[in-house]
């Protein structure tokens, strides 16, 4: 592991909103399609696991950085870093949502349902594997996981939006179901690029 | 001749990636080159075989209530020995791997297997189900890898194409085009199955350990009516 890297506010401010727009995790780095896929067909469902995707990102990083780098990089234990993080991230989401359900009722009846589910999403691993194959400090892993679940829950929103109006036109039959909400995607994919080139230029 | 069904089954019948549309974030992912598309399906068969033959050699000892975490744990193992594998006599194939190598340990193909079969049958018929599916999910990435390779850069493993060359359509490479290539493929299996894809999309979702939680959502699509 070499040295970490450390930005200013402008280099965090480009990190948020490349995560969001540019690397979008969904639509770019294609890390949690199932849930994209599954969850999106109504907006308030979709922006509910977006919440909840956001807060365990987070939660995962503040707590899977200072694990990689107080506890198994001195030790040389680096390479434990996928066994002992998707442990973590489990154990996490069992405890927070225990501890939703028994201190704040409110905020576990609107999230609770959507915890279990994130727990195997690969979008959760994914953020906190890169945050340190970047090497990136603490700072900018908190600010790219922020970025990161800003963008998938724009996605989800994007995402609910194009399904509703799809449900009323009619597919071909060998498209109906996945493939033809796959093709949207695809197009909703295509409406990213047009970020690609601004956020860089935009700060620099 | 049973255990040569079960070899054969993961490859067509119920290949995870184009019938069971499990393990779709690598697909998509990976699929740019056939080079890589190679390596990452050898990379997760090695994985699944192992798993399985470890889950189903300890499905007596695992107990019921704890088997996610533990399989978890197990197929985490050896993820990670194939990770330092790949680092060490491949490093190319790391580089473009990248962070997809580490998450095979929740592609849900690995998982949904320890499930829906390694669990229940003996040691050697999960191994054949193990490379089975392996293969299938290796010669599905394969075939989507050649077409967004062929089509989207004009060469295949590398190899120039001639007319190809000078008229691809670079957005097939790109994230847009695998997502079309694959809704295209999986259009293509319902047209010749009759739709079992998009009802067996409901199959997969069963065998995906949230699927319990999923369910909760009433009508999310999730193995409701056959919508992923």
């Amino acid at each position: 592991m070499g040295e970490l890297v450390h930005f200013s506010f402008k280099g965090l401010v480009v990190i948020l909103m490349s995560a969001v727009f540019v690397n979008n995790y969904v639509l770019q780095k294609f890390l949690g399609i199932c849930s994209f896929l599954g969850v999106s067909k109504r907006l308030d469902q979709a922006t509910g696991m977006s919440l909840a995707v956001i807060f365990v990102m987070e939660l995962a990083t503040a707590v899977t950085w200072p694990i990689q780098y107080y506890l198994l990089n001195p030790h040389g234990l680096g390479y434990m870093q996928t066994i002992v993080f998707i442990l973590v991230i489990a154990a996490l989401v069992q405890l927070v949502e225990i501890a939703l359900k028994k201190y704040i009722p409110s905020l576990h009846a609107a999230l609770g349902i959507y915890l279990p589910l994130i727990t195997t999403n690969c979008a959760v691993l994914g953020v906190a594997i890169l945050n340190i194959d970047k090497q990136y400090d603490f700072l900018a892993a908190m600010v790219n996981s922020l970025g990161s679940g800003l963008g998938y829950f724009l996605a989800m929103v994007m995402f609910a939006g194009v399904r509703s109006r799809m449900e009323e036109g009619e597919t071909p039959k060998a498209f109906e179901g996945l493939p033809i909400l796959l093709v949207a995607a695809s197009i909703v994919s295509v409406s990213f690029f047009g970020f690609s080139g601004v956020i860089d230029r935009l700060f620099s | 001749m049973k255990k040569l069904g079960i070899l054969t089954n993961g490859i067509l019948k119920e290949n995870p990636v184009l019938v069971l549309i499990l393990g779709t974030c690598p697909t998509l992912a990976i699929s740019t080159q056939a080079s890589n598309a190679i390596g990452m399906g050898l990379a997760a068969t090695a994985v699944l075989v192992c798993s399985n033959i470890a889950i189903s050699a300890l499905r007596k000892v695992i107990p019921d209530n704890v088997r996610i975490p533990c399989y978890i744990v197990l197929i985490a193992g050896f993820v990670t020995v194939v990770e330092m594998l790949v680092k060490a006599y491949a490093p190319a194939l790391d580089e473009s791997l990248g962070i997809y190598l580490p998450l095979i340990v929740v592609n849900c193909i690995i998982l949904g297997r320890a499930e829906m079969f390694a669990n229940k049958n003996t040691v050697i018929d999960s191994a054949l189900d193990g490379i089975g599916m392996g293969l299938g999910f290796t010669l599905a990435l394969l075939i989507m890898a050649v077409i967004r390779e062929a089509l989207g850069s004009g060469t295949v493993f590398g190899h120039v194409l001639p007319v190809l060359l000078n008229n691809h359509i670079s957005i097939l490479t790109l994230a847009p085009g695998g997502f079309f290539v694959y809704g295209c493929m999986i259009a293509l299996v319902n047209r010749l199955t009759g739709g079992k894809a998009s009802r067996n999309g409901e199959k997969g979702c069963q065998c995906c350990p949230s699927a319990a939680a999923c369910g909760k959502l009433q009508d999310t699509g999730c193995g409701k009516d056959g919508e992923v």
